[in-house]
């Protein structure tokens, strides 16, 4: 290993300098399992993933999918049982937490309740024996930067909920770290706070310039914040992309459905596999995820708000049906259409005339998400 | 065929919610409860009652009550065998505090901030066997095996009274530590280490502080229990290392008298101001 990162550290770095995104950490074929026997458990699975300098990259995923046990093993808490992980180029698999230029906010905060909020801040700079002058400097910066400098005296046990957020995102961002891990960091705020922390962290990450490496399994969270999102289930990576590509193109099932409220219908790719036929007939685009089917039986997948309703009779209905159901939500309406051949859509609109019963036609995009099982 | 999917727009955080305690039955609304409890208090604070009024009497009779005085007290104070074993008692019990905390301490932090190993029990039952083993075991054998060592070596003195103290010290003063290092969160040391604290660092900045009411808690109980303690003592102690209680149980023999209850009422009030403290401390841990 140790030969290894020294001969490929400087390459590296060289060829990755090269190409329009540098890459801050470099995961290849990491696995962590836990436990022995039959009770063993595969928390990461062969986990294959680039994160960026200086984005906001959030790991999705459902509770139990293996994203802590992702961030654990970047921190140094635990290591991989395969696999190696690269920081800024160089292999860090072997360096314990302390010497990694990587810092965490926990999940529960972990202050250190025997010191002051200011102590707390410049506890990393003061571990890493940096003059007193340059930690005072710095924990009145990190203080104004959450605007928390009327609260430097305090004890931690003193504060709210979100003040100790704040705290805790001072003290990790203060010495500076290449990368900043946060584990679910807003999951114990209420909502109107957590809207603010939301905006909050993406300012600081922008201002910092800082490599933010989220986690949270609300996907709603993800796709406000993130720069790239990558989709996590039981111990791998499905797919990594921008929140709108994440969204409008979900190349797996998996991705679409834990995403939002998606339509997944039949539908038949024509011999070339550039159009699929839908139940109805009609043949529109294909866009193809890599490891799709090329021909034959496939799934699709149509966001609500992508479709409309029209005349039953209109030429740009792909599908016909009939009202079953109208659900105002305060943003618009949801209509759900019981198709002609069986099943059921979601249709989603700001505005609707639509009648329950009534037979209507529905339009479909230029082009359809195909998805990989 | 077509199949719609929804999901909310928020999904929840699906960790379980840890399932309610049961409600216990009021014990209290229980028939006879009251009386029972009165009688308990009763046979246990009574004698305590009687020993500390009586040794406020000025009298020598320890039945019958006369008139309120200290004169037992500046007895007690003034009587030369008394002063001698308050001295030895105090000696033995600072020596074998100090060294009994700091064994448990180390212990404690080796079956606490490990992972979970083999034998993990057996270390436990190993550490509190002095509470297990009924004391009389330990003081004869102790009493033999300090006599093999010292007609081996030569070597006598109160070392011997000090060390058996502390062995039995050790899982007193190991229980409320441990107790303390379970209840701090290991994502403290996690947090000190993930700031570039090394192991030492991590040691020295963050766990000790944070144990160190449970230390203080420790000692203090190992404190009282080395004061209090009179079995082993009596077969262990060598000629001239006579301890408070020793003392007094000698004295008793000729009958008890008011200065002794004067004695054993100072050796209340220091268990009792030591064990609330102990207990003080104790409760403040959760904030
Ligand atoms: N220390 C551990 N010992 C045993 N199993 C663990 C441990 N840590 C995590 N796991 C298991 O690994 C899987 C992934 O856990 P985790 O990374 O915490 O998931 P997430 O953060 O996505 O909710 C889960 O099944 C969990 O039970
Ligand atoms: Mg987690």
């Amino acid at each position: 290993m140790a030969t290894q990162s020294a001969t490929a550290q400087p390459n590296a770095h060289h060829q990755m300098a090269a190409t329009t995104h540098e890459v801050m950490i470099h995961a290849e074929g990491v696995t962590k399992t836990f436990g022995q026997g039959s009770s063993q458990i595969t928390a990461l699975d062969n986990v294959t993933v680039d994160i960026r300098k200086n984005e906001f990259f959030t790991l999705l995923g459902p509770s139990g999918c293996g994203k802590t046990t992702l961030l654990r093993l970047i921190a140094g808490f635990d290591l991989p049982d395969a696999g190696q992980i690269l920081l800024d180029g160089q292999e860090i698999g072997h360096l314990p937490p302390y010497k990694r230029p990587v810092n965490t906010v926990f999940q529960s905060y972990a202050l250190f309740p025997h010191m002051s909020v200011a102590r707390n801040i410049g506890f990393g700079l003061e571990m890493q024996g940096r003059p007193k002058s340059e930690i005072k400097n710095a924990t009145e910066e990190m203080l104004a930067l959450v605007q928390m400098e009327h609260l430097a005296g305090r004890r931690t046990d003193q504060l709210s909920g979100g003040q100790q957020q704040r705290v805790a995102l001072a003290r990790a961002l203060a010495p500076r770290p290449k990368v900043l891990l946060l584990d679910e960091p807003l999951s114990a705020l209420d909502l109107k706070l957590r809207k603010e922390m939301q905006i909050e962290l993406k300012r600081l990450q922008g201002e910092t310039g800082i490599t933010f490496v989220f986690v949270t399994h609300d996907q709603e969270e993800a796709l406000t914040m993130s720069d790239r999102i990558a989709v996590m289930q039981a111990g791998r990576i499905l797919q990594v992309g921008g929140p709108k590509e994440i969204y409008n193109n979900p190349a797996r099932r998996f991705v679409a459905d834990f995403i939002g409220d998606i339509n997944i219908l039949d539908g038949e790719l024509d011999a070339k596999g550039e159009r699929v036929i839908l139940p109805g007939g009609v043949s529109i685009g294909a866009l193809l995820p890599e490891g799709a089917a090329r021909t034959g039986h496939v799934s699709v997948a149509i966001r609500p708000e992508n479709m409309n309703l029209t005349a039953a009779d209109a030429p740009e209905a792909a599908l016909t049906g009939r009202v079953t159901n109208i659900v105002y939500f305060g943003a618009g309406h949801n209509v759900h259409v019981a198709l002609e051949g069986g099943g059921e859509v979601l249709v989603r609109r700001a505005q609707t005339d639509a009648q329950i019963g009534a037979h209507v036609g529905l339009s479909v995009p230029d082009a359809v998400q195909v998805l990989v099982d | 065929m077509a199949k719609p999917t929804q999901t909310p727009a928020t999904v929840a955080s699906p960790d379980p919610v840890p399932p309610r305690r049961r409600r216990m039955k009021d014990l209290r609304k229980q028939p006879g409860f009251d009386t029972i409890a009165w009688i308990c208090l009763f046979l246990l604070y009574a004698p305590i009652a009687v020993l500390i009024i009586f040794s406020f009497n000025d009298n020598r009779s320890v039945v019958k009550w006369t008139e309120f005085s200290l004169r037992w007290y500046k007895a007690a104070f003034e009587n030369e065998g008394i002063r001698k074993a308050t001295l030895i008692s105090l000696q033995v019990a600072a020596v074998s505090t100090i060294f009994a905390t700091i064994f448990a301490t180390m212990a404690a932090l080796a079956t606490t901030r490990v992972r979970a190993f083999k034998g993990q029990t057996l270390a436990y039952a190993v550490i509190n066997q002095p509470l297990m083993v009924p004391e009389i075991v330990t003081a004869v054998s102790t009493l033999a095996f300090f006599g093999i060592i010292k007609q081996a070596t030569g070597i006598n003195g109160i070392g011997f009274l000090m060390l058996a103290h502390t062995v039995f010290c050790i899982p007193f003063a190991y229980m409320p530590i441990r107790a303390r290092l379970e209840d701090m969160n290991l994502s403290l040391e996690q947090a000190a280490a993930d700031l570039y604290a090394t192991p030492i660092q991590v040691f020295r900045k963050v766990t000790l502080p944070l144990m160190a009411p449970g230390i203080v808690a420790g000692g203090m109980l190992a404190f009282v229990v080395s004061l209090d303690d009179v079995i082993i003592t009596l077969l262990v102690a060598g000629p001239g290392e006579t301890t408070l209680p020793v003392y007094i149980l000698g004295q008793i023999r000729r009958g008890i008298t008011p200065e002794i209850n004067a004695v054993s009422t100072v050796l209340l009030g220091l268990s009792v101001v030591l064990v609330s403290i102990f207990f003080l401390i104790g409760n403040n841990k959760r904030t």
